[in-house]
């Protein structure tokens, strides 16, 4: 236990601060609580699907959970039933093998129901395309709010992209 | 090929490594097998071919390796339904790879013990054989094909089934597991994978040589490193062009810088399946720096596309070499502070010690691959095996342990780390100068080639054909987890629901690799 609290004491906060959201440069830890409130009322909770990835999305998304980007500390987590969750956040390209466990992982998922769709295959079906085994990019499956684009998008850039379906699914912006 | 009594040509592939290709007869393709089986070497990959139109030939390879190299042999056929022997009598691990040519090339192994369908979940339209020659039917338009498939049933008392996946309930790859269990003691699982099939196998075929290895670099997004070095060494010896020794060591810099940050991330994760989230904190930093400077030095956090056919996209400074090396130094003092911590916790040691344990004997008669194979006393490592630089040169050590259970897979990845960080110095200090890159000629005819790369899994095999037009004719990717998820199925024999996790992370086999 002393050498755990040893180690705990000398590696220190490592914890950066989150991303800006859209064009706004900077947002505070407040703001974003905030608007995680105003929708949801508590915190946000995700559900993430990999829906026939190669797995590099699925590193960077594990990512978010390590201790420089801190989610847990926004009010964001990671649950393991769809009808615990919020948002998906769900990588592509959807396999013809996984669209019907998509659809109904979609289907099991209350209000506000938000889709981050992340990575370019999530985007466009990514190198791998439309095929006798790939459907392509998410939204030819279900309803995309927000489409996060790179390969693999960096772990900041998919909280950007978690933080602007929560900005956009607001119901009233106070300025 | 010395050492094995097999009386026919073999032609040695132009390949870093001892690469040899043969044609053989049915009376060869089943003397082959008995005759590696009985060395002691192991069955690499299985796979199909067809090539040309009209009366298209057809064919089924198989890659072999032992002490002195790989052995690619084919054999051929011109049947309308063509059958080849099967393997399973000498090669257990063949079973599903025998399953998936069935599926994807209507080529049938003979009097095969296990016909059920394996990758094909019946979705993807009325009889279609995605690698066969031609246009395909429509895919069906939705359904539910893996309900139908038909799982082993376990009768007896108070036996019930668990039904897990495809979706599972963490950020992990989709796949289907069967569990039969009393109370909480596991009696079979039994794995339904094929959830992220996309076609790639397909895809190789409508892409250029020159820019595939793209798609090579997604075959397994943990392995972009491993795959896309394959897929490049197959087509340099399709071309016949050895890269600069630069390239070759920066490349292998790479692969290492792959196999840490892989280790580091498990290493994490174990340490959380077995409640020390203080693990997964410590270790997912410092993967993420690794991630960072690999960014800032190779222009991509796992080092996407950095590989290119004839060498690398971009050379590195010294100064970025130094940075390397001192971040080498860095991790490895972490990570030997950490591995005390792991190894005096004794709630983290009581739930590794003896959990998924899988003997020597049982990994020797199932085939068990690469890191978790030499967890189980396989002395496998074809960075140590085989004479190809700059591993020669460097002399990699292998790391085994006999236990094979989740404590001689983390007790492994430790060691691995250890002689990864070692290899990593040497690398950054002694990389011979000069270019990075040669040009490639695609050559006027037809030709094969052939990539084997010690990833951090396991090895990686890809097989290329190149017709003389310069297309693709088939480009095949080999990922260990063909080996290995069979072995997981007896891994958790006997061990409880909740320590599955904890087994199945302590292998992290890949999904997507597996599936293509």
């Amino acid at each position: 236990m002393w050498s755990i609290l040893k180690q705990i004491a000398r590696v220190g906060v490592v914890t950066e601060g989150p991303p800006p959201v859209n064009d706004a440069w900077r947002i505070e830890v407040a703001r974003i609580h905030e608007d995680i409130l105003a929708v949801l009322g508590r915190a946000l909770a995700i559900r993430q699907v990999d829906a026939g990835s190669c797995n590099g999305c699925e590193l960077e998304i594990q990512a978010l959970n390590n201790p420089y980007y801190n989610i847990e500390g926004l009010g964001i987590r990671f649950v393991a039933s769809p009808r615990h969750a919020d948002l998906l956040l769900v990588t592509g390209p959807v396999s013809r093998h996984m669209e019907e466990a998509l659809r109904r992982t979609y289907d099991a998922t209350p209000a506000p129901k938000l889709v981050v769709a992340v990575g370019d295959c999530g985007c466009t079906g990514g190198i791998f395309g439309e095929s006798y085994a790939s459907c392509g990019s998410v939204a030819n499956v279900i309803p995309v709010n927000v489409a996060v684009p790179g390969c693999p998008p960096a772990p900041i850039e998919i909280l950007r992209g978690i933080l602007t379906a929560v900005n956009a699914a607001r119901p009233t912006r106070s300025l | 090929m010395r050492e094995y009594h097999l009386n026919y040509t073999k032609d040695r592939l132009a390949a870093p490594l001892p690469i040899w290709r043969a044609h053989v007869d049915r009376d060869q393709w089943v003397a082959t097998a008995g005759e590696i089986a009985s060395r002691g070497g192991r069955l690499v990959s299985l796979w199909s071919v067809e090539r040309g139109a009209g009366t298209p030939v057809r064919g089924v390879c198989a890659a072999y390796a032992g002490d002195a190299g790989l052995l690619w042999v084919e054999l051929e056929s011109t049947d309308d339904s063509p059958t080849y022997p099967d393997l399973t009598q000498s090669f257990a691990c063949a079973n599903r790879m025998q399953r998936a040519v069935a599926d994807l090339s209507d080529m049938h192994a003979e009097a095969a013990p296990d016909t059920r369908p394996w990758l094909d979940h019946g979705l993807w339209g009325i009889n279609a054989h995605p690698l066969r020659h031609g246009p395909l039917d429509p895919p069906v338009s939705t359904g539910e094909g893996s309900g139908a498939y038909p799982f082993v049933r376990v009768a007896g008392d108070g036996v019930h089934e668990i039904a897990v996946g495809p979706v599972h309930a963490g950020i992990i790859e989709p796949g289907h597991f069967r569990f039969s269990v009393v109370g909480e003691k596991v009696l079979r699982l039994e794995e339904h994978l094929g959830y992220t099939h996309k076609g790639i196998e397909r895809r190789f075929l409508d892409l250029p040589p020159m820019t595939a290895h793209r798609l090579a670099g997604r075959v397994s997004g943990d392995s972009t490193v491993a795959y896309c070095w394959a897929y490049c060494m197959a087509l340099e010896s399709v071309c016949d062009v050895e890269v600069p020794d630069r390239a070759r060591w920066l490349r292998a810099l790479m692969l290492e810088r792959e196999r840490v940050a892989n280790h580091l991330g498990d290493l994490g994760a174990l340490g959380n399946d077995a409640a020390l989230a203080f693990g997964l904190a410590q270790f997912s930093r410092l993967r993420e720096d690794w991630h960072r400077l690999s960014c800032e030095v190779f222009g991509h956090r796992f080092m996407m596309d950095a590989i290119e056919p004839g060498g690398l996209a971009r050379d590195v400074g010294p100064a970025a070499l130094d940075r390397l090396r001192s971040q080498c130094d860095a991790v490895g003092r972490e990570v030997r502070a950490l591995r005390l911590i792991y190894d005096d916790h004794a709630g983290l040691q009581d739930r590794f010690i003896g959990a998924g344990r899988v003997t020597p004997e049982l990994a020797a008669r199932l085939g068990l691959t690469g890191l978790a194979g030499r967890a189980s006393g396989q002395v496998g490592d074809l960075r140590c095996d085989q004479p190809w630089e700059p591993y020669r040169q460097l002399g990699a050590r292998r790391c085994t342990r006999q236990e094979g259970d989740v404590a001689a897979r983390v007790a492994v990845r430790f060691d691995e780390v250890f002689e990864s960080l070692r290899l990593q110095h040497e690398l950054c200090a002694n990389a011979p100068a000069g270019r990075v890159r040669h040009s490639l000629t695609l050559p006027a005819q037809a030709a094969a080639g052939a990539g084997w790369i010690e990833a951090w899994r396991g090895e990686v095999f890809v097989a290329l054909e190149i017709d003389s037009e310069g297309r693709i004719v088939r480009c095949h990717c080999h990922d260990p987890s063909w080996q290995n998820w069979p072995v997981l199925e007896h891994a958790i024999i006997g061990n409880i629901v909740p320590d599955f996790p904890l087994i199945n992370k302590s292998f992290n086999l890949s999904y997507s690799g597996h599936d293509l």
